[in-house]
């Protein structure tokens, strides 16, 4: 392979790329996200290679495995190209009728269609189904076109032409006029404006600089960043080298979780391309600029998202936070002056360059501009990733595109920002996702995880449950944070056996305040969040547990019992099997009953009675 | 094990990271990949090439959560807590797989054969609850579906 010495020899390569997919060939694509992996898409794949083979077809009919397409819920994914027909939950055995009826002779499986469960329609094609009508796919658009692991994919379809622009036809300070005009703020939660950064970086006095990008994914519910990397690494490296030729930094650093191996592997596969291109490492295309970029793996360390913690962990020392006197971008790895941004800020780069920073301030709302993956998760029907315009509101998300509640639920709260985040009621649905807009309800954008919760979800119990997780993982070196946090969790678990007062309320706002204010980094700054927001909106719930010691959802072990509805009970004897405690007993074919005192609430008998006789009160 | 040939693989893994304390965290998880834990032998001579007190490399072996200072089991059982799970049931999933091993997250079983972990997001939540074994996806987990599950690695 030859290095790329100038633009001209990447547009020339392009050319003969795009000439090569023959776009009017038949091709079928499968999702290897790791949803749609897990869900057998890896032997989905070999069947039909194997099938292809098998007939024959290997001439007409090309195969490719491509990135994370969002819609996890329906996975494994097929797309049969050129007509895009849109097949779901596809198995093994539908391989060679795909192969033969729809690839061949151009037939639709009805089966294999996506039904709207609101109209009851079939939908051939991908775009047409709900789920993706309302997205702006701008980051994520090419997860499902791309082979992640072939570079000349993504310069086929016009990858790392920004960066022959940005090298070529802009200096650095117009590279950060450009992000500044876009109105780019970090995705990684924050909402930093990304041209400030930068332009201070590059305004630090220092020899050497890096970059950093940010994949150190810790918040539960939230997976985008592990599909971008996973489905288009090559998008995030040329935003790291457009933000380091802009800074002037020599070196780049990706910090990914090791719990993410696949996005491991294709990012380092991507660097290794890249800089067999010349498009990395040494004289990039022939600019003059250099830039070289390794990869770390997270040690499963949450608090290391932490930006000041991060580069400790790069530097091989403990993932604690630093008081920050000064910024990053001055002082940061090693002292030295340290651009670092999330995977999707740095995906980002390139689309503006590209599209232009005019055109891309359309999109969004005045203070928050372009668009936004979230994440759809928990009780909602369509689980997955989502793209959509800044300022979409929380009921188009929800309900337009995640499909609503299952088994007709009501929708009870959305939290949204993982541990630091809030938990936002039904009353503010028409609320526009913006990263103002959630802060002023209490929450924050986050890394953007919405987790929907319906009517059997306890507020008290995902209080405690987010606290238990920044308890864990709070590094211990601040008190605020670990002893403010470690009280609140105390009086949060009396409350779950109904043994609070009502003035520990009161106490648990006057702690959370306090960490607010005292604590050293945002993980104990934004921990009270959850405990903060649902006393906010849902008080009455709280009370509840206190004064009539009673859980409305029905979740707080100490709070509920388990019993059998005479009425219902086949006396099958299900349960009796599942129970590990022997606390169920009765005549076959009569009804059964719990013994109060043996039964430990574990919740086997309700998921095993198939007539709905086990009643929680 | 040869004490010899844990400290030649060491001396490797070490080299492979230019021999610097910047890249101890990739070798203790080299070591912790090669071993299942991070033998006590290890880590003095980890210390040693890089000239560190082995306290600084003992704090960097019980900071971070992925490593592990004792032998894991046989079979690594993963179970996803990430907050998606979570309203779908993990913590009833977790217990319950406790309940037929006989273990907490975090131990191991007597016999050696699986050691329980639980983590908090392991970013496939359209599948959740979700538990992972060596590496093999569990999703849509109950806890009724426990025991077959399990069951396929007993015999092995």
């Amino acid at each position: 392979m030859n290095r790329l010495q100038t633009p001209s020899e990447l547009e020339n390569l392009r050319k003969s790329l795009e000439a090569g997919r023959d776009s009017s060939r038949t091709c079928i694509t499968v999702c290897m996200g790791t949803g749609c992996s897990a869900s057998g898409a890896a032997e989905v794949t070999k069947s039909f290679r194997e099938e292809i083979e098998r007939q024959g077809l290997g001439e007409q009919i090309g195969i490719r495995t491509t990135g994370c397409h969002g819609f996890c819920e329906r996975g494994p994914l097929v797309v049969v190209h050129p007509e895009g027909i849109f097949y779901q939950k596809v198995s093994r055995e539908d391989v060679a009728e795909i192969v033969s009826r729809t690839a061949v002779q151009g037939e639709i499986l009805d089966r294999l269609l996506y039904t709207d469960p609101a109209s009851g329609k079939k939908i051939i094609r991908e775009k047409e189904v709900p789920f993706y009508r309302k997205q702006t796919r701008l980051l994520f658009g090419n997860n499902g076109r791309i082979n992640p692991t072939s570079i000349e994919d993504y310069i086929a379809l016009g990858g790392y032409s920004s960066l022959g622009r940005a090298l070529f036809k802009m200096k650095p300070r117009e590279v950060i006029d450009e992000i500044k005009k876009s109105g780019l703020r970090g995705r990684g939660g924050g909402g930093f404006p990304t041209g400030r950064k930068w332009d201070s970086c590059r305004k630090a006095e220092g020899e050497l600089k890096y970059v950093i990008c940010n994949a150190d994914e810790g918040d539960p519910g939230a997976f985008q960043d592990r599909s971008l990397l996973e489905g288009n690494p090559h998008s995030v490296i040329e935003g790291m080298i457009i933000g380091g030729y802009a800074v002037g930094a020599e070196e780049g650093y990706v910090y990914v979780r090791d719990e993410y191996p696949l996005a491991v592997k294709h990012i380092e596969i991507a660097i290794r391309q890249a800089a067999e291109y010349g498009l990395l490492g040494d004289n990039i295309l022939g600019s003059g600029y250099s830039l070289a970029i390794k990869v770390n793996r997270g040690g499963g360390a949450f608090v290391c998202g932490e930006s000041s913690a991060l580069m400790a962990s790069i530097e091989g020392r403990l993932g604690e936070p630093r008081f920050k006197h000064a910024h990053a971008t001055e002082k940061g790895l090693w002292d030295r002056p340290t651009t670092l941004n999330n995977v999707k800020t740095w995906a980002t780069v390139g689309i503006i360059i590209s599209m232009g920073a005019r055109e891309y301030a359309k999109i969004g709302t005045e203070k928050s501009k372009g668009t936004m993956i979230f994440s759809l998760v928990g009780k909602i029907n369509n689980t997955g990733l989502v793209e959509v315009p800044m300022g979409i509101t929380l009921r188009e998300l929800i309900f337009d595109i995640g499909g609503g509640i299952p088994d007709g639920k009501r929708f009870k709260a959305v939290q949204t920002g993982g541990p630091s985040g809030g938990c936002i009621p039904d009353t503010m649905l028409d609320l526009p996702v913006d990263y103002d807009s959630l802060k002023e309800a209490g929450s924050m954008m986050g890394s953007g995880s919405f987790i929907i919760m319906d009517e059997d979800t306890c507020m008290v119990d995902v209080a405690k449950y987010f606290l238990s997780f920044t308890i864990e993982e709070s590094c211990g070196k601040c008190t605020p944070c670990r002893e403010g946090a470690g009280h609140m969790l105390r009086i949060l678990d009396t409350i779950t056996r109904g043994e609070a007062e009502e003035k520990d309320l009161e106490l648990l706002e006057e702690i959370g305040k306090m960490m607010k204010v005292t604590s050293l980094c945002a993980l104990g700054k934004d921990a009270p969040n959850p405990i903060l927001s649902t006393l906010r909106y849902f008080r009455d719930e709280y009370t509840a547990h206190i004064t009539q010691k009673r859980c409305p959802a029905g979740v707080c072990r100490a709070l509920i019992e388990y019993s059998i509805d005479g009425d219902a009970c086949t006396g099958c004897g299900a349960c009796v099997q599942a129970c590990p405690e022997s606390a169920i007993s009765g005549k076959a074919k009569e009804p059964h009953v719990i013994d109060g005192k043996k039964c430990i609430k574990c919740g086997l008998c309700l998921d095993a009675c198939a007539f709905d006789a086990v009643k929680v009160s | 094990m040869m004490n010899a040939d844990l400290i030649k693989e060491v001396d490797r893994i070490v080299d492979l990271y230019g021999g610097r304390i910047t890249g101890s965290i990739g070798m203790l998880q080299d070591i912790q990949s090669r071993y299942s834990y991070l033998p006590r032998e290890a880590l003095i001579h980890v210390a040693e090439r890089l000239d560190v007190p082995l306290s600084q490399v003992f704090s960097l072996a019980t900071f971070y959560k992925a490593f592990s200072l004792r032998p894991r089991g046989k079979h690594l059982i993963v179970v996803c807590m990430g907050t998606a799970c979570h309203v779908r049931g993990a913590t009833r999933l977790v217990d319950e797989i406790g309940r037929k091993l006989d273990i907490k997250p975090g131990e191991t079983t007597e016999d050696n054969l699986f050691t329980l972990e639980a983590v908090n997001c392991l970013g496939a939540c359209a599948l959740g609850p979700l538990m992972v074994i060596d590496g093999e996806y569990y999703g849509n987990m109950a806890p009724k579906k426990v025991e077959s599950v399990l069951g396929k690695y007993s015999e092995s």
